[in-house]
């Protein structure tokens, strides 16, 4: 059997040599993984994730290391204490690597808002590899870490995971716990997780959900083994299949290869089954009222007193927090920022917040519906494969309609998963995502593993670690 | 609607943002943009419906989320300064208010 140490050497050997390529990581902690290694190739008790090595994005606080969430307002900040998700997997024996790129506080679709450069995709490194969990999938997809930790609140999980080619979980709102993510919408976010394959991504899942005392959200439902979901048995399964989602603006290569995974679903014994969702055209707009409101909220709080960076230019305080927040925020950050304050201040709340959130019932209601008819629904996880760095950076409203396919579960506050199911003329990956019921996890999960099983995804990026 | 210069200067000062000249310009411009695509809610008649605030699933909203009034350990003081920019004698030191 191979050791913690040896994973663990593989991982961060990896991580540095292709870092200089990717820009994946801002930080790889090689002397405190190998230590925690070695503790853990010295003990007797055997952990269900002994000695993994993983990588985690760097809005998710790990005591030791920094958490810039990718921004210069935190540049080196260090917590001192671990997010409830990295306290539980270390219990189980799995071994932080390192922290990584992302845009920052996780706005954006490209990983180009990241004040410490992009990340680069490793199937062509002239591509963005998705966002805002850029780092944390290009890493996956790259074998440098058979997995790690995003955070998703529009998409930032399952967008990525789709444009590099690995598997991308949100899980249902308050299956795991927030507490030790750094918050940008509360009532979006959550901590989701990359794999190279489902069953990877179920032990993991297994072992950081559940109720937390520290985050109130958490929800008191019980956490089974996801890993006994993993069985071809999808004979029954009624599948969902929204065909107006499959329209205008959706890239030919990309409608054409999740169309053929419908028919491979057909022809491992699942029902496929039409759904209309009617409100899911307007999910973009709830959200950027949604969430760029909630962020403004939650970044009130970086204004130079406590933690991070302070502009020194300043005598007086509240010029002191003007001018952090101007010197440290970058400018996607301050976008949203403006946006969710305009649309919270005084005579626009109602027009705006309000509307959206009746909306957002109206957005949720469609999937209770649907479900009454479907285990799960599959759509595209993204419009298109991976595109060229630096292509949308100026014009915000193309970069959000990224998020069209995925921002509904997040919404919703239902789960979602992001499979590789093949890849475009120009050899870049394609993803699908399901998204099912409260709680369908292991739903979720049985779907991705027959289709893995039956077609499996054998495609291996140009940037690869060797063994 | 439009979005005139003084607005963006008022939702910053709102926001404690001190944007420049140019700034100023792009997000008068963008959120104008953004602001106009999201009025596509408008097509929609909402007034029955409910908004969406609280607990997204009916197992969050009904768990339990308060706690044993019990004394706990924290950081403490010593911890909670430690990433300060300015702490000063036990406390966080901010520049003059007035």
């Amino acid at each position: 059997m191979t050791s913690a140490r040896q994973k663990v050497e593989f991982s961060l050997n990896a991580a540095e040599n292709l870092n200089e390529t990717l820009n994946a990581f801002l930080e790889i902690d090689r002397d405190g993984a190998l230590a925690r290694a070695d503790d853990l190739d010295k003990s007797t008790s055997s952990k269900s994730l002994h000695g993994m090595p993983i990588a985690i994005k760097d809005n998710i606080c790990v005591r030791g290391l920094q958490t810039s969430c990718g921004s210069r307002i935190l540049g080196d900040y260090h917590p001192p204490y671990n997010a409830t998700v990295i306290e539980r997997l270390g219990n189980a024996g799995a071994i932080v690597i390192g922290k990584t790129n992302c845009d920052e506080f996780a706005m954006g679709s490209s990983n180009e808002n990241s004040a410490f450069g992009p990340v680069r995709n490793p199937w062509d490194t002239t591509k963005v590899p998705g966002g805002s969990s850029g780092g944390s999938a290009a890493a996956v997809a790259a074998g440098i870490v058979p997995v790690a930790l995003g955070s998703d609140t529009g998409g930032s999980v399952r967008q990525p995971a789709s444009l590099c080619g690995v598997i991308g979980l949100k899980p249902t709102y308050g299956r795991n716990s927030r507490y030790g993510l750094v918050a940008f919408a509360s009532s979006l976010d959550q901590v989701g997780v990359f794999a190279r394959n489902v069953s990877d991504a179920a032990s993991v899942l297994g072992v950081i959900a559940g109720r937390d005392e520290h985050d109130a959200t958490t929800a008191d439902v019980p956490v089974p083994d996801y890993t006994e979901a993993l069985t071809n048995a999808i004979k029954g399964a009624r599948i969902g299949f929204p065909q107006a989602l499959f329209a205008a603006g959706l890239d030919d290569d990309v409608a054409n290869t999740v169309r053929s995974v419908v028919d491979t679903y057909r022809e491992l014994g699942a029902e496929i089954v039409d759904v209309d969702l009617p409100h899911a055209r307007y999910a973009i707009a709830v959200y950027y009222i949604i969430a760029t409101a909630e962020a403004s909220s939650n970044l009130a709080r970086f204004d130079g007193v406590r933690y991070g960076f302070r502009a020194e230019d300043a005598p007086e305080l509240r010029q002191m927090y003007r001018r952090t927040r101007e010197q440290g925020f970058g400018p996607e950050v301050k976008r949203r920022i403006m946006l969710g304050t305009y649309v919270l201040s005084a005579g626009y709340y109602d027009a705006y917040y309000r509307k959206a959130q009746q909306v957002r019932t109206l957005i949720r209601k469609d999937f209770l519906a649907a479900f009454q008819q479907c285990d799960a629904i599959i759509t595209p996880t993204s419009p298109t494969a991976a595109f060229s760095l630096g292509a949308k950076v100026d014009d915000p409203l193309a970069m959000y309609l990224n998020d069209i396919y995925t921002v509904t579960a997040n919404l919703a506050g239902i789960p979602g998963l992001s499979v590789p199911c093949g890849v475009s003329s120009e050899r870049l990956p394609i993803g699908y995502q399901l998204v099912g019921p409260y709680w369908s996890e292991p739903t979720l999960f049985k779907l991705a593993y027959a289709y893995e099983q039956a077609r499996p995804f054998t495609d291996k990026p140009l940037v690869f670690a060797q063994d | 609607m439009p979005i005139t210069k003084a607005d963006i200067e008022k939702v910053a000062q709102l926001a404690h943002l001190e944007l420049d000249e140019e700034e100023v310009k792009m997000f008068s411009t963008q959120i104008a943009d953004i602001v106009s695509y999201v009025e596509q809610l408008n097509e929609l008649d909402t007034n029955n419906v409910e908004p969406a605030l609280g607990g997204l699933t009916p197992e969050g909203e009904v768990t339990n989320s308060s706690r044993d009034d019990e004394l706990k350990a924290s950081l403490g003081q010593e911890i909670a300064l430690e990433e300060a920019p300015d702490p000063a004698e036990g406390h966080f030191r901010v520049p003059k208010v007035l």
